[in-house]
């Protein structure tokens, strides 16, 4: 592994978590649970693995990311702007009327290459872009962001076929396992099991890790990157909500905001916001 | 007496004209869903095999990895039967339309024309659902050399993305090689005074030979072929009610949200004038011999003919 300072990234993703709090709590509405779940991945991402640059945001060489999540758009959307495509204070105006920030994760946001929100699509169109890639023999990456609930699409099965058939090894997976979908546990709504297993044997390479940690998050993307000829899907086993005790593994808040101030209040101190 | 007809397949134009493109333009690829020797996109795939991706009998990954490509740069075509790409509805209007990729889907086997396979495969709604997608331009050419014209204007096309619809049997030729596609523009085959045919696919052949049967009973027909059906050409089908107050419209399609919706419309909203909408009623097909369909259905050559005369004759008050 690479040397890295783990106080610099934890302190990104407090800023990221912050802001998801911020946003949805402004908005009275979005989706912080799956968004606060899927920030250390997304942490080490765009501050460590990726190669991107907010100042060429259409660089030919750039690594592609994929949020299929598109619910996930406040971690998104935070990290972005963290990482300097847009100003921060942009992100107050998220689901408002006045603000480009849709609810769902738009393209029309610099560093969102792709629209989503319907679930089961940001897989094949991480294909699409790994295809591309291949063929204009590129080294770069293609990260797609799943969530467990939208294992559930076929899409995303027929995705996985076809990603084993052309040998998509510079396709990236990473599943944010965190075990919640909107009507409740996964495992109640719909069993995925042993989700990897399954994957695994549609051809891909299987790295199951901690996706809260982000030392793990590290190591895993470096050995995907290193595939040779398969596609690897990361399971991140992680906790909806992870940062705020009230949140945690509560499926309430896969779609709903900080109630009130008290909550607001409690979310910020217990992410170290204030 | 009905003269010889040339008759040419649609799809094997666009197979032909998609592997012509693909000599010169090195950026074209093409997707199928385990049906490329029946839309003929085999033909571009035998010649550019790296260039062509069979996925397989899974058009939702199909669409979602053509608006992959589509972002990362390259000039996608789409194909599968045309019922079967409605399966992805909401991939073409998320991944595809709202993302505004100019990805190019070219169907096939549209229609009752379709013929044994049944109404399982015969699909009559694609042109009204296709249309309803912002962003997404519709158009049905008329015959082999129009397909080959617009497969040319589309692999020059970035701004938006197209659903092309093609058929399985041969239609008539009606345009000759020199014939130039302009999108939004209709071409007028045959002009008229006392009423307009607006049509498209093989409902134009059947207009014609309509028009000349109602020739013999004075009755002097305008025929539109109105390929490009979004956009549509607006400046004809007002036109044509200002010049000839009463207009038909003729389709391979269901009479709800196709093209006799969309003429309607512009009249109601334009120049108020009788309309009458010849097409399939709210119905699903059936097995038999493709153009047999059309007979059985009563949306045959003589069937325009019949409701053509008594629309032309009907007062309106």
């Amino acid at each position: 592994m690479e040397e890295y300072n783990p106080n610099y990234l934890a302190g990104i993703a407090k800023e990221i978590r912050k802001k998801i709090i911020e946003m949805t709590y402004t908005a009275k509405s979005g989706h912080p649970g799956g968004s606060l779940s899927i920030t250390d991945v997304l942490t080490v991402l765009y501050f460590k693995e990726m190669n991107v640059d907010p100042l060429k945001p259409q660089d030919e060489n750039r690594d592609i990311l994929i949020m299929s999540k598109g619910h996930a758009s406040p971690a998104l959307y935070a990290t972005l702007a963290v990482r300097g495509y847009f100003p921060q204070n942009i992100l107050n105006g998220f689901r408002s009327i006045d603000s480009d920030l849709e609810g769902h994760v738009h393209r029309g946001i610099k560093g969102v290459e792709s629209s989503t929100g319907s679930l089961g699509q940001g897989l094949g169109v991480a294909i699409g872009f790994a295809i591309a890639s291949k063929l204009d023999k590129k080294d770069n990456k293609i990260y797609a962001i799943l969530g467990d609930g939208e294992m559930e699409e076929g899409n995303i099965w027929e995705s996985l076929m076809a990603a084993n058939k052309y040998h998509l090894n510079n396709l990236i997976a990473i599943l944010d396992r965190n075990r919640i979908q909107l009507d409740g546990f996964t495992e109640n709504i719909m069993p995925l099991d042993d989700i990897g297993e399954k994957v695994k044997t549609f051809g891909w390479d299987i790295i199951n890790i901690d996706g809260n940690d982000m030392g793990e998050v590290i190591s895993a993307i470096e050995k995907a990157k290193k595939s040779k000829n398969k596609p690897t899907m990361i399971v991140a086993n992680t906790i909806k909500g992870k940062g705020v005790s009230y949140m945690e593994n509560n499926p309430k808040y896969h779609g709903a905001p900080p109630k009130n101030e008290e909550e607001y209040n409690q979310a910020l101190r217990e992410i170290g916001g204030i | 007496m009905e003269k010889l007809e040339k008759l040419e397949s649609l799809r094997e134009a666009y197979g032909e004209e998609l592997s012509i493109l693909g000599e010169k333009n090195k950026n074209i690829v093409v997707l199928d869903a385990d049906l490329s020797t029946s839309t003929k996109t085999d033909l571009f795939g035998k010649k550019f095999p790296d260039r062509f991706f069979n996925m397989g009998i899974a058009e939702q990954s199909m669409v979602s990895a053509a608006a992959g490509l589509s972002l990362a740069g390259k000039t996608v075509f789409s194909s599968t039967f045309a019922v079967f790409l409605s399966n992805t509805y909401n991939v073409i209007r998320q991944s595809i339309c709202y993302n505004n990729v100019p990805v190019n889907f070219v169907v096939t086997h549209s229609g009752i024309s379709l013929g044994e396979d049944g109404p399982t495969h015969q699909i009559l709604e694609d042109v009204g659902i296709m249309s309803g997608l912002p962003n997404m331009k519709v158009i049905v050419p008329v015959d082999a050399a129009e397909t080959r014209r617009v497969i040319d204007y589309l692999s020059k096309k970035k701004d938006s993305p197209y659903y092309v619809r093609l058929t399985r049997e041969k239609f008539p030729v009606l345009n000759d090689s020199n014939y130039d596609f302009h999108e939004g523009k209709s071409v007028t085959f045959r002009d008229g005074k006392d009423i307009t045919i607006i049509a498209y696919g093989i409902m134009v052949s059947f207009a014609l030979k309509a028009a000349e049967i109602l020739k013999n009973k004075n009755i002097d027909v305008r025929v539109i072929n109105m390929s490009s059906i979004k956009p549509i050409d607006r400046d004809a089908i007002i036109k044509a009610a200002k010049e000839t107050g009463k207009i038909v419209t003729a389709e391979e399609h269901s009479v709800y949200n196709g093209l006799g919706s969309r003429v309607s419309e512009i009249v109601a909203e334009n120049y108020p004038v009788p309309v009458k909408r010849f097409g399939m009623p709210d119905i699903f097909g059936k097995s038999g011999k493709g153009m047999l369909l059309f007979d059985y259905f009563h949306i045959g050559v003589n069937d325009m003919v019949k409701a053509t005369e008594e629309f032309y004759k009907e007062e309106f008050k």
